[in-house]
């Protein structure tokens, strides 16, 4: 099952699959891809600023990952981080207020879109450097085994991630001192703008966790309950404490890298091509077909993600400016700057 | 030098070196969160032999040998912090905790305001800093001012034996990062330490040497060469007072202005480049707060320009020593003195 020289495997989990938790994979995507179409939309109107790095196409990650760790376990994130934060239980109006910049956001507007906390949850962020987060992750891991908590940290990152050096440098210190782990690749084969093919000498990122004598697979993130599979090995394995686990997904983003990328390096057909096998569209064909969910379930769901997603921009809309007094505070425990 | 201490009967002799060593220990007897990781701090015993004796004493968990990945363990050190430890993070010098500016900068500074002060990262970064080994310019400069620019951060210098022994302590009850520069010319020195010395405040400076003529502003490493300037200046008539800036950031004002205000002189002495270096913020302050009570410029003593070299004249020649202190406060004087 870790042959990572095979690429995407089928879906053993499937024939597992009952009818709620089809409905529940189905939930958690299509109320990410709702979300963000909302996210996209006020955007575009002018309520959301800055940087906006949309996840549509890469869901089944998120809906196949956030179900499995425990309310106790952490997660470090990313910048393209909206639908891991929602799946992990933020409140879609905390998130929606952070990206209005509102004192109700799940960080009181001072993160916007790619910096999500939420403590109570063990969020630990959305982190804008690339591979900056992979370190606290170690560090989030080492305090729970000298602690003596069975607990898991999930650390996401995108496939940029595996050309720096802090990459490696925690690859490395994580394999070495067997940190309970969970390492999740969200490989949409783009850094940016550049192809994985343009800057990686070697495509199969699975396999460079190998290289660290690391416990790795690669999966297809396309398919969540490939996913969810994988993720249950990897949960099971470094919660045992045998050390950590690597697991690749191999996913696509369908819109641009953020709302400022003309999408010059890549072609309409490739996109169409990688639309073909939308997470959502193909995990509902399968459960459909299964006999699982039927077309009433898929519109009921819809119905319920925008309704969260009209709900989180109403919450948004009402929650209130930070006083400008209060600039400062936050940057020490005791207060603002001196 | 003189460590600044009262003999007593209680005091008794000791190195810099072993004081940062029994603050070591004693956080680690003291607390169980508290953990020590860098290179070489185990087995080898610190690459200044600071650490040696407690691999032994506390074993391989709570003494943590690292790879040479400084960004990596400076992370997992901001990560356990965040997750309920007190870690002790060492990097061996200030030129090799560039490898790790972005988990200080971009992470341990920034995440409590990052994330609306939901994450706190009460993590102690020790490193050495400063040059006068000849080990050339990767291993030997100041670079104190990049680090003292950063809100999130607060930043020590300890000067003294009692600040080697006390500041780690202090630092450890602080719920914000805290860097300790350890100036590598220190470890060797002598000096008495009280048996009973143990935390000190970190919040204020340090007058070192009272005087009524002018005032030396110095940190670290330069407070020493300062405090010989004084003696020279003392034996020319000339009384300085000697302020030693113990906190990087946040800056005691109070007591630099309270001193300028008495002496009407400052020379500001600063083993940073000058160019944008703590001397120039010192002395941007005393202009903000203390313009009206000077009665000359202020003078700078800095490092030259200059990656610092290996060749020992050249070295000598780059940095701050006491004769260059010593013309400085004769400057302010009008050549008086």
């Amino acid at each position: 099952m870790n042959d990572v020289a095979s690429g995407p495997e089928p879906s053993p989990d499937f024939l597992a699959l009952d009818r709620s938790e089809a409905l529940a994979l189905l939930r958690g995507m299509v109320r990410i891809r709702r979300f963000e179409e909302k996210c996209a939309q006020q955007y575009g109107a002018g309520k959301i600023r800055g940087f906006l790095h949309l996840y549509i196409g890469e869901e089944a990650v998120a809906a196949g990952v956030m179900p499995l760790l425990d309310a106790d376990d952490a997660i470090v994130s990313t910048y393209r981080e909206h639908g891991h934060a929602l799946l992990r239980g933020v409140p879609a109006g905390a998130i929606m207020a952070e990206m209005f910049g509102k004192v109700e956001g799940c960080s009181r507007g001072r993160g916007g879109s790619m910096h999500l906390f939420d403590l109570a949850r063990r969020f630990y962020g959305g982190n804008a450097i690339v591979a900056g987060g992979i370190p606290i992750a170690l560090g989030l891991a080492l305090a729970d085994r000298m602690q003596g908590r069975k607990r898991v940290t999930a650390c996401l990152f995108g496939d940029g991630a595996v050309a720096e050096g802090e990459f490696h440098e925690s690859m490395n210190l994580a394999a070495l001192w067997k940190l309970p782990v969970l390492f999740l690749c969200e490989n949409n084969q783009y850094a940016m703008g550049t192809a994985i093919e343009r800057y990686e000498s070697e495509k199969n990122i699975a396999i460079k966790a190998r290289s660290y004598r690391m416990e790795s697979e690669r999966a297809d993130g396309m398919d969540v309950l490939a996913v969810r599979a994988a993720t249950r090995r990897g949960v099971e394995f470094v919660r045992s404490g045998a050390g950590p686990w690597f697991i690749e997904l191999v996913t696509y983003r369908f819109r641009a890298h953020s709302a400022y990328d003309p999408e010059l390096y890549r072609s309409k057909d490739e996109v169409k091509e990688w639309r073909k096998r939308d997470p959502i569209a193909l995990f509902e064909a399968l459960a459909s077909e299964r006999g699982l969910v039927g077309p009433g379930d898929v519109a009921a769901i819809e119905k319920e993600a925008d309704a969260e997603a009209d709900a989180a921009v109403a919450f948004a809309e009402a929650g209130a400016l930070e006083p400008v007094e209060d600039l400062t505070r936050d940057v020490y425990a005791s207060g603002g700057a001196r | 030098m003189s460590s600044g201490a009262p003999a007593s009967a209680s005091a008794r002799k000791t190195t810099y070196r072993e004081a940062v060593r029994a603050a070591l220990r004693e956080a680690l007897r003291g607390d169980d969160r508290v953990f020590l990781m860098g290179e070489d701090v185990g087995r080898y015993g610190g690459s200044y032999a600071c650490s040696l004796g407690l691999l032994e004493e506390f074993g391989p968990e709570r003494v943590r040998d690292t790879p040479l990945s400084e960004s990596a363990f400076v992370g997992a050190g901001i990560g356990a912090a965040m997750a309920g430890m007190r870690p002790i993070v060492e990097i061996m010098t200030v030129n090799f905790s560039l490898l790790a500016l972005d988990q200080i900068l971009n992470n341990a500074a920034t995440l409590r305001h990052m994330s609306g002060g939901q994450v706190g990262v009460p993590l102690v970064i020790r490193m050495a800093t400063g040059a006068g080994r000849q080990v050339a310019a990767q291993h030997s400069h100041s670079l104190e001012n990049f680090y003292a620019h950063i809100p999130g951060l607060k930043v020590l210098a300890p000067a003294t034996i009692e600040d080697a022994r006390g500041m780690l302590a202090t630092a450890l009850e602080e719920p914000d990062p805290v860097i300790l520069f350890e100036h590598a010319m220190l470890y060797p020195t002598e000096g008495e330490l009280a048996a009973d010395a143990g935390a000190v405040p970190i919040d204020r400076a340090a007058i070192r040497r009272p005087g009524k003529d002018a005032t030396v502003i110095a940190y670290g490493g330069t407070v020493a060469k300062a405090l010989a300037a004084a003696q020279t200046l003392a034996e020319r008539g000339v009384d300085t007072e000697v302020i030693d800036l113990r906190t990087l950031r946040p800056l005691d004002d109070d007591t630099i202005v309270a001193s300028v205000t008495k002496t009407r002189r400052a020379v500001v002495v600063d083993e940073g480049w000058k160019t944008g270096s703590l001397a120039a913020e010192v002395c941007a302050r005393l202009v903000e707060k203390a313009f009206y009570e000077l009665d000359a410029p202020i003078a700078r003593v800095c490092t030259a320009e200059v990656p610092i070299p290996y060749a020992k004249h050249l070295e000598d020649a780059a940095l701050p020593q006491p004769g260059r202190i010593v013309e400085a406060v004769l400057g302010t004087m009008g050549g008086h003195g």
